[in-house]
């Protein structure tokens, strides 16, 4: 008999997770330990040899941080998943273990801003150049493509400019040159949108913004689909006897979990970048309630993009849940339905009539909105880009980021809409008094 | 073919001994990684491999024929195209199930073995679902596929 499908409401709630071997804890123990003992010599050299699953070291794993990265891989509908200390170092796991010097790497444009800086600067210095692309050209990724290219990298949904990626067509070019597509897939979060499904290979997480959901707690995970044909001849590093990891042909040996496992071994062990259990226990509370809340910001979020639409003191609006939107059909074709309209997320931009000194004054006027740099928060959060995360950029610099002058991004929150919707009028009252 | 967790649950709870066909003594290769693992989880293994005199400290055997006890598994590390004559030796000698490991998918050993009575699993390693089932691979960040308000057994 086949196995029962759970759905993703239920998976957020019990994948990863079945009551404590030892206590019969129901809920998740969190365990805050370094290290952990071996049973004798032969175990400890299993372990070692990766010949037998357990744990060691924190830095490598833990029984509290697995859970979350279960949850999340089952969310995905991936293989499996590799947690790290924030998204930034989700991504750098990813695309640590992918690349080495002399490799290329494709990717979007208007990306979000760390991920610019580690592609064009970080990466750039161990010798891996980056081409960036019109997001929403599938000709410009596939006129970049290179025979040293090894990565195709981009966001299921652009932050800030909310672009939104045609995930099959990008995956299809990846893969007609035989390497993977990576996907950020942070602003939709698993809920919405599983870039698997159209043909991802790895997803990336900042699992701070929707998985968390509530502004509390640092956390990234990535996660890798089982799919990739790791033997193509393009990743000896996936097929060859490991260096960093005496002579394990990751691969052969782990198949469609080896990616993962080599990302774990061979890059999180080495550069650090480890998850804390009380992290990811604080994740993981949020995820328990993940499906309720994406519901919830993506009906206020389409309420305040219709509101913005219709008001007189607003000189345009960006939000993929609104029919106009020029991605719209991508939209529904990729992201689940909230309320019969497909869910967009909770993060839109619009423009103040009035430019930059407009902008400014809507964020200084606003009550109930939070100015901050984050997003995927229980509140509602504001932030005029060309004043402050774009401000050291130019005028043309901040345009081909996606960033206008007049430019505010919100993310929407859990409040109720009524309220959001009185601060955002009053505000831009102000903003143009 | 057994491919649900509770079949498999059955398989691997109710098996003690696996010979294992085409076993390595090299110890980074992944035969040897699943038999050790089987092995200190409290399986008998039993290496058949004409290549070898002892493996694992279990004494090796060219064919499944001359096994003197009671083989639960057959655990194939073979080929494709060379699983079926391992699949007829398995019925002659009383196997209760002929597991196919990744990437090893004989549609027709896997028919013949099944019609004979035995259990057939295919196309998955004995140890990733040993782990899978009974704990140890959830540590690894694996979708397990495993939901359960009861505590592991």
């Amino acid at each position: 008999m086949a196995d029962h499908r759970f759905q993703p409401e239920t998976l957020a709630i019990h994948a990863g997770q079945i009551p404590d071997a030892a206590t019969g804890a129901r809920a998740l123990p969190i365990y805050q330990t370094t290290s952990f003992v071996f049973d004798s010599a032969d175990h400890a050299a299993s372990l070692f040899n990766l010949q037998t699953f357990g744990n060691v070291y924190s830095r490598l794993s833990n029984p509290t941080v697995a859970v979350l990265e279960e949850r999340v891989a089952a969310l995905e509908g991936g293989r499996a998943a590799l947690a790290s200390a924030s998204g930034m170092a989700a991504e750098a796991m990813a695309l640590l273990t992918l690349l080495q010097q002399g490799d290329h790497v494709v990717a979007a444009g208007a990306l979000y801003g760390g991920s610019v800086s580690m592609l064009a600067v970080n990466l750039a210095k161990l010798g891996i150049e980056t081409t960036f692309v019109d997001a929403a050209s599938v000709d410009s990724f596939a006129a970049a493509m290179r025979p040293s290219t090894r990565a195709v990298f981009a966001e299921s949904l652009g932050n800030p400019s909310l672009h939104v990626l045609d995930i099959a067509a990008v995956a299809a070019v990846a893969h007609a040159h035989g390497v993977p597509l990576v996907v950020d897939n942070t602003v939709p979060s698993p809920f919405l949108c599983n870039p698997i499904r159209f043909g991802a290979d790895i997803v990336v997480h900042s699992a701070t913004k929707y998985l968390g959901g509530h502004g509390t707690t640092l956390a990234g995970v990535m996660v890798e689909s089982g799919r990739f044909p790791w033997d193509n001849g393009k990743f000896p590093g996936m097929t060859e006897p490991s260096k960093g990891y005496h002579g394990v042909k990751f691969f052969e040996t782990f198949g469609d979990f080896g990616f993962t496992m080599r990302a774990r071994m061979e890059t999180l062990r080495v550069y650090g970048a480890a998850l804390a259990p009380t992290s990811a226990w604080q994740v993981l509370q949020g995820i328990e309630t993940l499906p309720l809340r994406m519901e919830r910001h993506c009906a206020n979020a389409l309420a305040v993009a219709r509101f913005l639409a219709a008001h007189p003191r607003v000189g345009w609006v960006n939000y993929p849940g609104l029919p106009e939107h020029p991605d719209h059909d991508l939209v529904a074709r990729q992201m689940r339905p909230v309320n019969g309209t497909p869910g967009a997320s909770g993060l839109l931009a619009f423009g103040v009539k009035g430019g930059l000194a407009a902008g400014v004054r809507f964020i200084e006027a606003a009550q109930l909105m939070s100015h901050l740099a984050n997003i995927g928060d229980t509140r509602t959060l504001v932030i005029h880009p060309a004043s402050t995360t774009h401000r050291q950029l130019d005028e043309a610099q901040q345009q081909a980021a996606g960033v206008a002058q007049d430019m505010v991004r919100i993310s929407v929150g859990l409040e109720h809409v009524d309220d959001v919707l009185w601060d955002i009028d009053q505000a831009l009252a102000a903003s143009t008094a | 073919m057994a491919d649900d967790i509770a079949t498999l649950r059955r398989i691997l709870r109710t098996s003690r001994t696996i010979a294992v066909v085409g076993l390595s003594a090299e110890w980074h290769r992944p035969s040897y990684f699943a038999a050790k693992y089987m092995q200190e989880h409290r399986y008998r293994i039993v290496p058949v491999n004409p290549r070898y005199d002892e493996i694992l400290g279990e004494r090796c055997h060219a064919t499944l024929a001359t096994i003197e006890i009671p083989i639960d598994i057959v655990d194939v590390f073979r080929r494709t195209e060379d699983v079926m004559p391992v699949a007829e030796q398995a019925i002659a000698v009383g196997a209760k199930c002929l597991w196919q490991q990744i990437g090893v998918k004989n549609e027709a050993a896997a028919a013949l073995a099944a019609r004979a009575g035995l259990d057939v699993v295919m196309d998955r390693c004995v140890k990733i679902e040993h782990a899978r089932l009974f704990g140890g691979l959830n540590w690894a960040g694996v979708n397990t596929g495993v939901i359960s308000a009861r505590r592991p057994v």
